[in-house]
């Protein structure tokens, strides 16, 4: 199995702070992997210094050819989505809008309309909402939003920011399932950064732990869900 | 980060002046002092004469750094309070005969009322609508001070004549020279006062503002007085400002307070270092200097050349003279290391 | 009543001139969330190339689409030459370069073209408008191509690719290019498209005041109040507060006692203060929702 992303000797700044230390991991083609890690750890700094919207040192290499001194766009351009924090939906503009943004640096038309159809069946309630604008839908439709955003753009990489925040449990376990279903269906490699753990270790193959800007675990996900120290800190029994 | 650090309010349209900058150190500043009192004893009186603009619009631009450096209230209408301020000290020593040093302030306190006036609309605006309705302010004024209905008092068209004060008590020096050292005085009382203001718990009040306005209401800082207060201190210190110049030019008149002057503090704020009251006295050197500077390198294409001039200051400094104060002070301490 | 409707239309008038400048404003409002400054001089100064043209034989039209190109590349050159260098300066010190800009380019086109008044030409001929005392046909030629620019701009933004992307860049730039968009280049675009509606400014306007380099001041002026009127965020909203500048202006002039042609400036931008003290963003203008 052919690692999609590699990593390594990563270390990120904000300014004069240090906020990754020396990060090494890969992702398998094809595989779920989450990073997992308390608030301020370093799993938001690992996901933007992938896309360069963090000053890093360190090689990044996806699918072979290294990322260094490219720029945010370029990156994205590659087949790397990424779903920040906080959905960066684009308030102003409606649902069908997001959706044509998200495939924008695509050039075949009408791959994209029969790929906005997909999404619609992927998640109805955004079909229902397409004309409105995105900034009056709720919590858990704009993380829908967000999530088919990136994958209007046909990814092969999808990074996703806490994708569980300020959601309700059940709009929750319905993402996930979605995310499973769109890994094994569409061959989307994903890495998710979460706080909530149980859930992310449900969907994910191998999972990392980060402290402090380190890694201080990997394993299968099975590994870390079954390890006491993990499930002492992260899963609360 | 978490989502919710990300949520906060973008970032500020002012940007923050770290506090250990807000002034020079003792050494810098015993040095300049000891340059403003004695460069005047060596000269001849035009220069003294340009030094006293120098101090004036100085006072004008270090107004204007409270303002916007402090409160974060963007005004292009300086230029309005500088014209009542002259205007004030030009009628009241030309048509009650008062004493010039009295009118200074009182022509602070009208300015002062104005400015609070003022600042109570500008509320309701911020950014590029406040800057619009200050530069309205400021178009505003030249016909204001040209309405046939005040003439009796303001001179029309014509404006004033001042007339320019001897040196008191029969002291052996020049009109120029006296003017230039109660000007200066007062201009050290004022930075000064300044200084302290930013200090205290007011500055820090207008600085809560400029950084996030929100955040600062929600800690009961009391947004609207304090706004209106920096607005009122501008003005007040801009108007004694307008009353020296009125003085030392000998005159006053509508065209010599227009937009261009407003625009001019304002570049003289921004080379000085937005917020770094000691970069004022450098942003009224480049307004008062280079200006003519461009005139000598190209009668032609002053304009050009000022132009020039200031996006070569703005690409290397582009924090003003504040920046250039900085790499100063950290190439000094390397040499004392050494 | 007919004085008061003489007046409006005549205002209409004025106003589309304003409107077109208040359109390139809020054009570049978009691009860099700033006013520029020295917009009103760019447009004079591709005025005065298009009157070079002219000169050297070019007929109208030509002279008209080569200046409108030649503005968009000149716009695109000086925003990727004087001000991607200052992207990350504080915004201050952006000002401070549009003055800058508006200093040399004034300067320049007096050197090249001097101080002295020139006639320019009009395709719209300047005999009344369907027999109006009011409107001239150059007036109502200026109403409608300020209209058709409108309409322009909405097709582009609604309906294309680019337009959408602009939107995009300009609402949430970090999401923009993680969707893959070079939100510098469209800062670019922008300014090139300010640049080229400024120079339509400047060509409709410059029959009515005559062409020197001087001429965009005032035009300036009633231009931001027009856009800041409208909502900054609005181009409809330029265009309308265009003509109501207009209007405001021609009443004001009429109606106040003692407004002679010098204080129309001030009462007219006291007006626009005054609505905006009401209405902070403008009457277009989407309110800015700021999140704590």
């Amino acid at each position: 199995m052919t690692a999609l992303l590699n990593i390594k000797a990563l270390n990120a700044y904000y300014g004069q702070v240090q906020a990754l230390h020396g990060l090494a991991f890969s992702l398998t083609q094809g595989s779920v992997t989450t990073l997992l890690g308390a608030n301020g750890a370093g799993k938001t700094t690992t996901l933007r210094a992938i896309c360069n919207m963090v000053r890093s040192t360190g090689a990044i290499e996806f699918d072979g050819a290294p990322l260094a001194g490219r720029s945010t766009e370029n990156i994205v351009r590659l087949g790397i989505a990424h779903v920040p924090q906080g959905r960066g939906t684009f308030t102003s503009m409606t649902v069908e809008e997001n959706l044509q943004l998200g495939a924008i640096t695509r050039g075949d038309k009408v791959g994209v309309v029969s790929d906005i159809e997909r999404m619609y069946d992927h998640f109805p309630v955004l079909k229902q909402r397409y004309s409105q604008q995105a900034g009056t839908l709720s919590g858990g439709e704009q993380q829908m939003l967000a999530v088919a955003r990136a994958l209007m753009l046909r990814p092969r990489l999808m990074l996703l920011d806490e994708p569980s925040f300020g959601l309700a449990p059940l709009i929750v376990r319905d993402l996930f399932k979605i995310l499973g279903k769109i890994n094994r269906e569409d061959k989307v490699t994903i890495l998710v950064v979460e706080q909530n753990a149980q859930l992310a270790l449900e969907l994910a193959d191998h999972a990392y732990v980060i402290e402090t800007g380190r890694i201080v675990m990997s394993g299968t996900a099975d590994e870390i869900a079954n390890n006491e120290d993990v499930r002492k800190s992260y899963l609360g029994y | 980060m978490s989502a919710v650090q990300e949520a906060v309010t973008d970032a500020p349209a002012v940007e923050a002046v770290p506090k250990r900058a807000l002034t020079l150190g003792t050494g810098t500043s015993l040095t300049v002092l000891a340059a403003l009192i004695l460069a005047p004893l060596f000269v001849k009186n035009f220069i003294i004469f340009q030094m006293t603009m120098l101090l004036v619009y100085g006072l004008a631009v270090l107004a204007l750094n409270i303002l916007t450096g402090g409160s974060g209230q963007f005004s292009l209408g300086q230029s309005a309070f500088y014209a009542v301020g002259a205007y004030t000290s030009a009628i009241l020593m030309e048509h009650a005969g008062m004493n010039y040093a009295l009118t200074l302030p009182i022509a602070g306190l009208i300015c002062f009322i104005f400015g609070f006036l003022f600042g109570q609309p500008a509320l309701r605006l911020s950014g590029v609508y406040l800057a619009l309705a200050t530069f309205a302010l400021a178009t505003a004024m030249p016909q204001l001070l040209k309405l046939g209905y005040i003439e009796h008092w303001t001179g029309g068209v014509q404006g004033l004549v001042v007339t320019k004060p001897d040196a008191p008590f029969g002291l052996p020096m020049s009109q120029d020279m006296w003017l230039y050292y109660f000007t200066l005085v007062i201009t050290i009382a004022i930075y000064v006062f300044s200084v302290n203001l930013l200090k205290s718990r007011s500055g820090r009040a207008f600085m809560a503002i400029r950084d996030n306005e929100i955040a600062a209401s929600a800690m009961g800082v009391d947004v609207a007085l304090y706004k209106t207060l920096a607005f009122g201190v501008s003005a007040g210190i801009t108007g004694v400002a307008g009353g020296l110049g009125a003085i030392a030019v000998q005159f006053v008149a509508p065209d010599g307070y227009t937009i261009t002057l407003a625009i001019q503090l304002f570049v003289g704020m921004v080379v000085g270092g937005v917020g770094w009251l000691p970069g004022s006295i450098v942003g009224s050197a480049f307004i008062i200097f280079v200006p003519n500077i461009a005139e000598g390198i190209s009668k032609g294409l002053s304009g050009a050349v000022f132009g020039v001039i200031l996006f070569l200051v703005i690409f290397l400094v582009p924090h003003g003279a504040r920046q250039v104060a900085l790499v100063a002070r950290h190439l000094l301490g390397k040499l004392k290391k050494s | 009543m007919e004085l008061f409707t003489n007046q409006v239309l005549a205002g209409i008038a004025t106003g589309a001139i304003y409107a077109c400048m208040a359109l390139a404003l809020v054009m570049i409002y978009q691009a860099i969330d700033h006013l520029n400054f020295a917009q009103g001089e760019m447009a004079m100064f591709s005025t005065f190339v298009s009157w070079q043209l002219m000169q050297w034989g070019v007929p109208y039209w030509g002279a008209f689409l080569l200046t409108l190109a030649l503005s968009f590349a000149g716009g695109i050159v000086i925003e990727r030459l004087l001000f991607k260098p200052l992207a990350k300066a504080p915004i201050l010190t952006n000002v401070a370069g549009f003055i800058a800009l508006f200093a040399i380019i004034n300067s320049v086109a007096g050197l090249i073209w001097d101080f002295t008044i020139k006639q320019y030409p009009t395709p719209f001929g300047s005999s009344p408008f369907l027999g109006s005392q009011l409107i001239s046909t150059h007036q109502a030629g200026m109403i409608g191509v300020t209209l058709l620019l409108l309409i322009a701009l909405y097709v582009f933004f609604r309906f294309t690719r680019m337009g959408l992307a602009m939107r995009a860049a300009a609402s949430v730039p970090e999401s923009a290019r993680l969707v893959g968009i070079n939100t510098s280049w469209m800062i670019a675009l922008g300014w090139g498209m300010a640049a080229a509606i400024g120079s339509i400014a400047g060509m409709l306007i410059a029959p009515v005041v005559f062409l020197e380099p001087n001429m965009m001041g005032g035009v300036l002026i009633y231009g931001f109040a027009a856009a800041v009127l409208g909502g900054l965020t609005s181009p409809f909203g330029a265009v309308v507060g265009g003509f109501l500048v207009g209007i405001f202006e021609n009443l004001a002039g009429t109606y106040i006692p003692g407004v002679g042609n010098e204080l129309k400036l001030p009462i007219a931008l006291a007006l626009i203060v005054t609505v905006l003290v009401v209405k902070p963003a403008g009457l277009f203008g989407r309110p800015i929702v700021k999140r704590v």
